[in-house]
This record gives structure tokens, C-alpha cells and sequence, in this order.
């Protein structure tokens, strides 16, 4: 459960991320890729080079989702209902993956806001990309 | 080996020995159980003042230099320590994984826009081989 001061910690550090969710996003995707390729096999379809229109646009949906979570932290289920869906149905993600993007995404914040992203934010992020990926894979089986 | 030059260039960060052990401890607060006598780590600010815990950073830092520098031989250059966590330590494997990414984070915060994707590509390779390595002597 994210205490009160985390949830704090999370909703100051995502002050950092407004206004670049499309570069953090393609940032992070990118490091996914080249740090675990297995990931790229979800894929096929897209141009996969450098700063690609498709990891941009892609990036951007993805952090604009986490940004909606940030705002809907007590009610994460609903706020990310239809993604759940979408995961769950469509996507099939393995959620094995929701952990290496999630570790992907806390380098980017490492990398963006330096010694800014103490211990203790990261350990509030670690504690709300867990549980945003608990609530994509909740609907699998 | 391409992953010797990425290595090479941020082995700067080996002299920042405190930070890595510091921030696992305080990221996943159960690997605390194995320094149990390493004094008061009762809070963040606790365990960022531990002198035993920054003199630990040193120790595991130096041993990944032993890494940078043996890129070629990860596996014997720590056959002994495998043995060491395995039979003195009873440290779960899973903990050199979590290190790892601490490590990665560590690298991030410090080199910021240095620590590129492919920068940190080469790095997951090593903390991964290390942490494989540290598990090869289990038994």
C-alpha cells in the first residue's frame, strides 16, 4: 500500500515528467528494447530505430496513462479499467514485461531528475509501478 | 566486446562506493536481513549515515571493478565469492538481481544523460552476468 507521504513523493516527481511524456516516454521504450529484446517480439509492426514516429506516439500514450494513474492513485482498478481490458484480451502482454518497462521507466527518471530521484522517491515509484502493473494483469485468468 | 568500452567508461562511478547498498536497502527493505550487525538501519536517513554500510558499498563496488576488468573470465573471478554467498552468507540469488538494478538506477542518477540506452544495454549485460555468476557455486 502507498502511504500518504509516497503518494507525495510520486505526485512532486511527476511535476518533472508534465510537458515531456513523449520524450520520457520514447526514452524508456527505447532502453527496454536495447536492455531486453525479447520485449521487441510485441512489436512486429513497428519501426524500432531511434526516435521512430512510433516509439514517440507510443511513449506518449503510455506515460499519459501513468500519468492518469499518478492522479487516480486511491482507485487505480477503475482508472485503468479499460487498459486492463485491453491488456487482458487484446494484448496479452506477459506481465513478466510490466517489471522491465517499470525499470526502464525509473532509469529515465534516474537519468531526468538526478539526485532528485532519492532512494526514497524511488522507492515510492517502484511501490506504484508494481501495483499499476498488479491492476493490468488482473484480468487474465 | 562492445559491452568492454560502455563498462570502461563509467567505471568513475566504482569511487562512488556508498551509494549502491544504501539504496537497496532502503528500495527493498528485506534485504536488510543479511547485515543484521551492521547496526541501526531503522530508517532512510539511518541506513545513509551507516558507516558499516558504506564501507560494504566499497567492498561490493571494488568487486564490480573485478568485473569491468575480467570481462572475459566473470565466471572465475567470482567462483570464490559464489562460494562465499552460498555457504557463509545463505544470501538468495534473487538478491544479485535487485542489486543490479540498483546499480543501474545508481549509474542513471549520476551520469544522467551520459548513461544512454545502449550505456545501459551494456550494463544490464554485466550485472546480469555477475549476478549468474554469483549463483553458479550454489548447491
Amino acid at each position: 500500500m502507498l502511504t500518504t507521504d509516497e503518494k507525495q513523493l510520486i505526485q512532486h516527481a511527476w511535476e518533472k515528467v508534465l510537458g515531456h511524456q513523449e520524450d520520457f516516454g520514447a526514452e524508456a521504450l527505447e532502453r527496454m528494447f536495447l536492455s531486453f529484446p525479447p520485449t521487441k517480439t510485441y512489436f512486429p509492426h513497428f519501426d524500432l530505430h531511434h526516435d521512430s514516429e512510433q516509439i514517440r506516439h507510443h511513449g506518449k500514450k503510455v506515460v499519459t496513462a501513468l500519468g492518469n494513474a499518478v492522479r487516480h492513485m486511491d482507485n487505480l482498478s477503475e482508472a485503468l479499467s479499460e487498459l486492463s481490458n485491453l491488456h487482458a484480451y487484446n494484448l496479452r502482454v506477459d506481465p513478466v514485461n510490466f517489471k522491465l518497462l517499470g525499470h526502464c521507466f525509473q532509469v529515465v527518471l534516474a537519468v531526468h531528475l538526478a539526485d532528485e530521484f532519492t532512494p526514497q522517491v524511488q522507492v515510492a515509484y517502484d511501490k506504484f509501478l508494481e501495483a499499476v502493473s498488479t491492476v493490468l494483469a488482473e484480468k487474465y485468468r | 566486446m562492445p559491452l568492454a568500452t560502455e563498462a570502461d567508461t563509467n567505471t568513475q562511478v566504482l569511487n562512488r562506493g556508498p551509494v549502491s547498498p544504501s539504496r537497496l536497502l532502503i528500495v527493498y527493505p528485506w534485504t536488510q536481513r543479511f547485515f543484521t550487525s551492521f547496526g541501526n538501519l531503522s530508517s532512510p536517513g539511518a541506513i545513509l549515515h551507516n558507516e558499516k554500510v558504506h564501507e560494504h558499498g566499497k567492498k561490493v563496488l571494488t568487486s564490480f571493478g573485478e568485473a569491468v576488468k575480467n570481462l572475459d573470465h566473470i565466471k572465475q573471478t567470482f567462483a570464490k565469492l559464489s562460494e562465499l554467498h552460498c555457504d557463509k552468507l545463505h544470501v538468495d540469488p534473487e538478491n544479485f538481481k535487485l542489486l543490479g538494478n540498483i546499480l543501474i538506477i545508481v549509474l542513471g542518477v549520476h551520469f544522467t544523460k551520459e548513461f544512454t540506452p545502449s550505456c545501459q544495454a551494456a550494463w544490464q549485460k554485466l550485472v546480469s552476468a555477475v549476478a549468474h555468476a554469483l549463483a553458479l557455486g550454489y548447491h
